[in-house]
């Protein structure tokens, strides 16, 4: 995991995702998830390309059941984007780099 | 010969594309690997490969993948992660577009894959990642102690369901016909599974649901014409690949199904640009055919650059 990139949990969740001021990516994983770890260099990458603009956070669903409940996460690699508290965007399964790229740009 | 940025460029990162690189790789080509999402292709998704060999217990495919990645770059392959766009098929300069500009190549080896095919019924769009699934790895967790509906009868749907039933109560393995097509060891363990239960001759006509996702599926026996509705949480859709050929250019010939279509070298109509894995027409989509054709493929790549020069 690169060093931008911030591990949460679901009570710290609040904090970290919908109280922050700037556009926050929370990437839903779990350890037994194939794709998700396959996803993890490129979150690492993105969150080095938009380092100032965009928190990069991971949460792992297996130890934080709640918070993917709250957002009736069912699959995973799950992407959202948060701003000023509120979910602007969902992306799952594999994704593209230039269709994150995209998805980020349009909510900065 | 005309200057190129790469000998060989080589798109899609799974098993086919991975391997085709290894072996260019030992052959000292300057290799380029382009892959439009995670490196590693349809098996990531996965659970465990009994049938590739070398394993005496099976791998996960993620692992698998881990590994064969490692081992291309040991060999100087580079890799990108990048969308083609089209191809510009020269007779010695391949050019690849991308949306940030354009690569070249002397040779190029398509293994873009091929996607898990839709059954196109309604709700089946709605609730996708909301219920409608097709990696059980990914996602059987969140279904357990729940009843999930699958459809197909293949190796995937048989071994998928089989890996669910280890969280959900009951597993409803839809089949429209009397058989299953699965690997007679796969159909052994599917009889045997007290939570799988398999609906014969039938076909999954409606994934219905709600604000918080899937809360059923209608199903109509194809012989009776009989509908029934199943109260179910999830919906797993394994019923075949379609090929990822969007950026192909109509000289290369495809078959009626729309894979491309290649000789026993995997070459295609196109001289110096070569297909492997599951965007060919090939009788077997598993890790151990796609393998065998990026080796060909490779070779047949090196070849055909030795004699531009």
């Amino acid at each position: 995991m690169a060093e931008g990139v911030k591990e949460i949990n679901d009570s710290t969740f609040d904090d970290e995702v919908l109280k922050a001021t700037e556009l926050v990516l929370v990437d839903f994983w779990a350890p037994w998830c194939g794709p998700c770890k396959a996803i993890a260099p490129m979150v690492d990458e993105i969150s080095k390309a938009f380092e100032g603009q965009l928190k990069v956070t991971k949460c792992n669903v297996d130890d934080n059941p709640a918070t993917p409940s709250n957002y009736g996460i069912r699959a995973i690699p799950t992407l959202m984007l948060f701003k000023g508290g509120e979910k602007v965007e969902t992306i799952v399964g594999m994704v593209e780099k230039s269709k994150l790229e995209q998805a980020i740009k349009n909510n900065l | 010969m005309s200057q190129t940025d790469y000998d060989l460029i080589v798109i899609g990162a799974g098993p086919a594309g991975l391997t085709a690189a290894l072996y260019a790789g030992r052959a000292r080509l300057s290799v380029l690997v382009l892959e439009k999402a995670a490196p590693g292709g349809q098996i990531l998704v996965s659970d465990w490969i009994e049938n590739y060999p070398g394993f005496v217990e099976g791998i996960s495919g993620a692992d698998l993948m881990t590994n064969v990645l490692e081992q291309a770059r040991r060999f100087g392959m580079e890799t990108r992660s990048a969308e083609v766009a089209s191809l510009d098929l020269g007779d010695t300069v391949k050019r690849v577009h991308l949306s940030d500009g354009a690569l070249s190549a002397k040779s190029v080896i398509i293994a873009t894959g091929a996607s898990p095919r839709k059954l196109g019924v309604p709700g089946e769009n709605t609730f996708w990642g909301q219920g409608v699934s097709t990696c059980a790895t990914c996602d059987a967790p969140f279904y357990r102690d729940s009843l999930v509906a699958a459809v197909g009868g293949g190796d995937t749907a048989v071994q998928e369901s089989l890996f669910l039933t280890r969280f959900a109560k009951k597993v409803y393995l839809i089949h429209r016909r009397d058989q299953l097509r699965a690997a007679r060891i796969l159909q052994e363990r599917a009889f045997e599974n007290e939570r799988l239960e398999i609906i014969w001759d039938s076909v999954l006509t409606e994934i219905k649901g709600g604000a918080s996702g899937v809360t059923g599926v209608a199903v109509k026996n194809v012989k009776t014409g009989d509908l029934t509705d199943l109260t179910v949480h999830g919906c797993f859709v394994w019923v075949g690949t379609v090929p990822n050929t969007g950026f192909v250019p109509a000289v290369i010939d495809l078959d009626a199904a729309g894979f491309i279509t290649v000789n026993s070298r995997m070459e295609t109509s196109v001289p110096g640009v070569y297909a492997a894995g599951d965007v060919r027409n090939t009788p077997l989509r598993q890790v151990a055919t796609a393998v065998g054709d990026g080796a060909i493929a490779a070779s047949e790549a090196i070849h055909y650059i030795e004699n531009l020069k």
